[in-house]
């Protein structure tokens, strides 16, 4: 493991997780959906390093795949179904942005400590990529608890879906087709996503999932 | 004789910053002046300003404290001090060596202090109003700006800002992304307590908004002189601060010799034009946030500082 090869992934991946954040602390959908796209050329550019330092060919073909899909088509989807719908810019947020950005904090420092604990027999490359994915993870599930607006609750799914991406790049041997079918299934989940948005501005007239609310089953 | 040079090239820092310090102020407005398609004051106005001032009769209000007329020159002289500690066209410098870059914040920090009681000292609601914005303010900036400071430390291994500034410009720093989400954190604190423009405006005098302006308006005359004065060092300083830690390639390395320095100082002012131009433009390209988004955006600087703390971590326990 030379220096600059650690050094270059451990820039690329530290950028992963600070657009992480720029997604918590975002609030206007567009620019939300622009940071996205950011994530995934990011992202791109982290498994097209760890390909070349592993020497591993496939891996080329998923950065190809993220770059394509994740940072081009999925971001055009998504201005689309923003425009389609019409909705207000402004997300709202449950949470104000400091204390989100204090429990993302918290979250980040977590799944570091995790991560090197657990992974400590796996080369450094690897138990670096692993804690930054935890931590990419659990920040794409913060902002799906902490925003109502349904659209960006899908960017949060999405950036979760990046953390493990990039885990999968860090992890030796993971078969391509396994990487295809989850890519797949990606795109799979934006249309059945776009069609459950338009449902939803369709029945209330609004894409704040608090509506949903009065349909809870056990509650009183 | 070398402790005479040493003390001699001190002098000089400590003037040089004295001298420059309305200058890059003048020369942010002029930049402004001019992105804006206005003719703008020649970029010595703020020499004449301070003159003008300085020749002034004090008013001062009936109900205003003794420690009123003290202030302005405390202000002044903890900002000077901080401002001669960063290095500006050469490292290890006679001073450079009392002082680390804590104790810089702390300078600043009591300065800002002093600010503070002053706007509150005459009783008027503006000062007041002021006076709690600052110090809202400075609940974020300041941790924000310590947490960079600890990151820079762990990297270099040293709060001298001498040693670190050599540091940097060694070929031992590596490619490290916790020096560049310093920096923005650094550029963001900066913003904040030269109360620039996405944070308040500098050009106003009088808006409902306005936090250093508020504190200051019951000041007249050399009083107001001094504050003016401390305000241009303190930009003077941040500039100098983030030049000296992030493009530190053109300072004079201690022990070297008058000809290095000198070309050190050259290039120093060169620097510092490039900060100016820079500032201006960013001024010009933003809008003016509104007082509540304030917090968010510093704590977006706490939060770059203590993600590169955190990445800085990782990276530590790994090699």
């Amino acid at each position: 493991m030379t220096g600059l090869s650690f050094d270059v992934s451990h820039l690329l991946a530290g950028a992963l997780v600070l657009l992480s954040f720029t997604l918590l602390y975002q609030t206007r959908l567009y620019a939300l959906i622009n940071v996205y796209s950011a994530q995934s050329v990011v992202l791109s550019a982290v498994v097209a390093w760890q390909a070349f330092v592993q020497d591993a060919p496939h891996l080329y073909a998923t950065a190809a795949i993220a770059f394509v899909f994740k940072a081009v088509a999925i971001p055009y989807a998504l201005h689309r179904i923003v425009a389609g719908l019409g909705i207000a810019r402004d997300v709202e947020n449950v949470v104000g942005i400091g204390p989100t950005m204090l429990a993302g904090l918290a979250l980040a420092a977590l799944s570091v400590v995790v991560m090197l604990r657990i992974a400590s027999e796996a080369d450094s490359l690897a138990r670096e990529d692993l804690a930054f994915a935890l931590s990419v993870v659990l920040l794409g599930m913060l902002m799906m608890v902490v925003r109502r607006n349904a659209v960006s609750m899908v960017v949060g799914f999405m950036s979760l879906e990046n953390g493990l991406i990039l885990a999968a790049a860090g992890a030796k041997g993971m078969p391509l087709i396994v990487e295809m079918s989850v890519a797949f299934s990606v795109l799979v989940a934006i249309t059945v996503i776009g069609v459950f948005l338009y449902g939803l501005n369709d029945q209330f007239n609004t894409v704040d999932a608090a509506a949903l609310d009065r349909f809870q089953g056990d509650r009183r | 004789m070398s402790l005479l040079v040493d003390l001699a090239f001190q002098l000089v820092q400590m003037t040089v910053v004295l001298l420059i310090a309305p200058l890059l102020t003048g020369l942010v407005r002029k930049v402004k002046a001019r992105l804006t398609r206005r003719r703008g004051a020649s970029i010595f106005q703020p020499y004449i300003d301070l003159y003008r001032l300085a020749r002034k009769e004090a008013v001062v209000a009936d109900s205003a404290s003794p420690l009123f007329r003290v202030f302005p020159y405390v202000i002044f002289a903890v900002t000077w001090v901080a401002a001669a500690l960063v290095p500006t066209f050469a490292t290890g410098l006679l001073f450079s060596w009392s002082a680390d870059l804590i104790a810089i914040v702390a300078l600043l920090g009591a300065g800002r202090f002093f600010l503070a009681l002053a706007g509150m000292d005459v009783g008027t609601a503006f000062g007041g109003l002021g006076a709690s914005r600052e110090a809202m303010f400075a609940t974020l900036a300041e941790p924000a700006m310590l947490i960079t400071v600890f990151s820079l430390a762990l990297i270099a291994g040293s709060t001298q800002l001498s040693t670190v500034a050599a540091f940097m410009a060694s070929s031992a720093v590596g490619l490290r992304v916790t020096l560049a989400m310093g920096l923005v954190a650094l550029v963001m604190v900066a913003l904040a307590e030269n109360g620039r423009i996405p944070i308040d405006n500098p050009a106003t005098h009088l808006e409902l908004t306005m936090v250093h302006e508020a504190m200051v308006l019951e000041y007249s005359g050399r009083h107001l002189a001094l504050i003016e004065m401390a305000a241009m060092l303190k930009l003077a300083l941040y500039l100098s601060l983030i030049a000296c830690v992030f493009a530190p390639w053109t300072l004079a390395i201690s022990d070297t010799g008058v000809f290095d320095r000198f070309t050190g100082g050259s290039l120093y002012l060169i620097k510092m034009t490039i900060g100016c131009v820079a500032l201006g433009v960013f001024e010009t390209s933003i809008a003016k946030m509104r007082v509540f988004r304030v917090p968010d955006f510093l704590g977006a600087a706490l939060m770059l500082g203590f993600l590169g703390a955190l990445l800085l971590f990782v990276s530590r326990t790994l090699k």
